[in-house]
């Protein structure tokens, strides 16, 4: 068992890693976006790859939603990138490289036992805050239909300062 | 989690089979996805062995951005079912799919043109459909369909309204499906 993946309307943990040998990037960019975090197990394997090749194919969806998708996983920065050329990715994959596991296991939803992530969905909004969360069995992909309920939850939610509009 | 396929089958969807037939299965494809091809005969079949008892249904899911030819691919299907109704379509989609791999230009805008013509189609206006995107609002609608019933890559199918899980090889889906019709006898 791993441990509990962070509660909805906790504070997301802020994090700093790298998407290049040469670029960083923080949680805390997005603050007034809604991110969607995408934690996965490893490039490359064929049930990541569709999943992330999903999730690029429906970016606009993303963006209509005033969201940023970033995927996460504890591979590093230069697989990382043979990885987004291969399967042509528009969005940033981040290295939970070193120390390897860190935001994974903040988040709650690190594998000690076969160190790599669970394959986790978080849902955060524009002031920082979990708002959804999905762990899927490790072999499942879980598709988007979950996570676009719960941008359009937040999206329909008045209290919710709006981003960019529709 | 269990997905579930909305909408529903409907009077737009491209099927084969009996609209009463016990056990609807719903394929979500690409045209260029390997994968893919290697289920059309499985399919095929499966569908051989149910007969009647099964109506299977295409709806289009194309990766653009990993398949440069899928979308294009799509449109030539579905101008092939508004030029030769769903026949036409049917022809377009066994014949993309039995060349997908042939090589590079396979699924190039002038061969799915020609496999138009030996679908007894007119090559020139499927590729005047395919070059205006004229399908391009229904393929779109079918992918969207896709992304909220839970497709997570393709090919995705749907077993009376439920994601199939399972391995798509020909025992899998067999097995499934005689599952739902002993269901349905009860």
């Amino acid at each position: 068992m791993t441990s509990t993946p962070l509660a909805h309307g906790t504070p997301a943990p802020d994090f700093t890693l790298h998407s290049t040998p040469d670029q960083s990037v923080s949680l805390s960019d997005f603050r007034g976006h809604n991110v969607v975090l995408v934690f996965y197990p490893a490039d490359f394997s064929p049930v990541c790859g569709d999943q992330v090749t999903l999730y690029n194919q429906i970016l606009p969806e993303f963006r209509r939603l005033d969201a940023e998708i970033l995927g996460i996983s504890v591979d590093g920065v230069w697989c990382h990138r043979a990885f987004a050329e291969a399967r042509n990715l528009h969005f940033p994959l981040l290295a939970d490289f070193e120390p390897k596991g860190d935001v994974a296991r903040r988040y709650g939803v690190y594998r000690e036992k076969d160190g790599i992530t669970e394959r986790a969905l978080f849902v955060i909004d524009g002031e920082g805050i979990v708002r959804w969360s999905y762990v899927s069995p490790v072999g499942v992909n879980p598709g988007a239909d979950g996570i676009l309920e719960a941008l359009e939850g937040l999206h329909a939610d008045a209290s919710h300062p709006a981003g960019a509009g529709r | 989690m269990s997905a579930q396929l909305r909408p529903a089958v409907g009077a737009d969807d491209h099927a084969q089979g009996p609209a009463d037939a016990p056990v609807t299965l719903v394929e979500y494809g690409d045209y260029e996805c390997p994968h893919c091809g290697r289920a059309a005969p499985i399919v095929q079949r499966v569908q051989q062995r149910f007969g009647e008892r099964l109506r299977f249904v295409f709806r289009n899911f194309p990766l653009s951005e990993v398949h440069p030819h899928a979308e294009h691919a799509a449109e030539a299907a579905e101008s092939g079912g508004a030029h030769g109704r769903e026949p036409g379509f049917w022809a377009m989609h066994d014949a993309i799919y039995a060349h997908q791999q042939d090589g590079p230009r396979a699924l190039g805008d002038a061969r799915l043109a020609e496999y138009a013509g030996e679908a007894g189609l007119d090559g020139r206006v499927v590729l005047e459909d395919i070059r205006a995107e004229r399908f391009a609002d229904r393929i779109q609608r079918d992918f969207m369909s896709g992304v909220r019933s839970g497709v997570n890559g393709t090919p995705t199918f749907f077993i009376n309204g439920f994601r199939f899980d399972g391995s798509w090889d020909e025992a899998g889906l067999v097995a499934a499906i005689e599952e739902e019709l002993s269901a349905a006898s009860r």
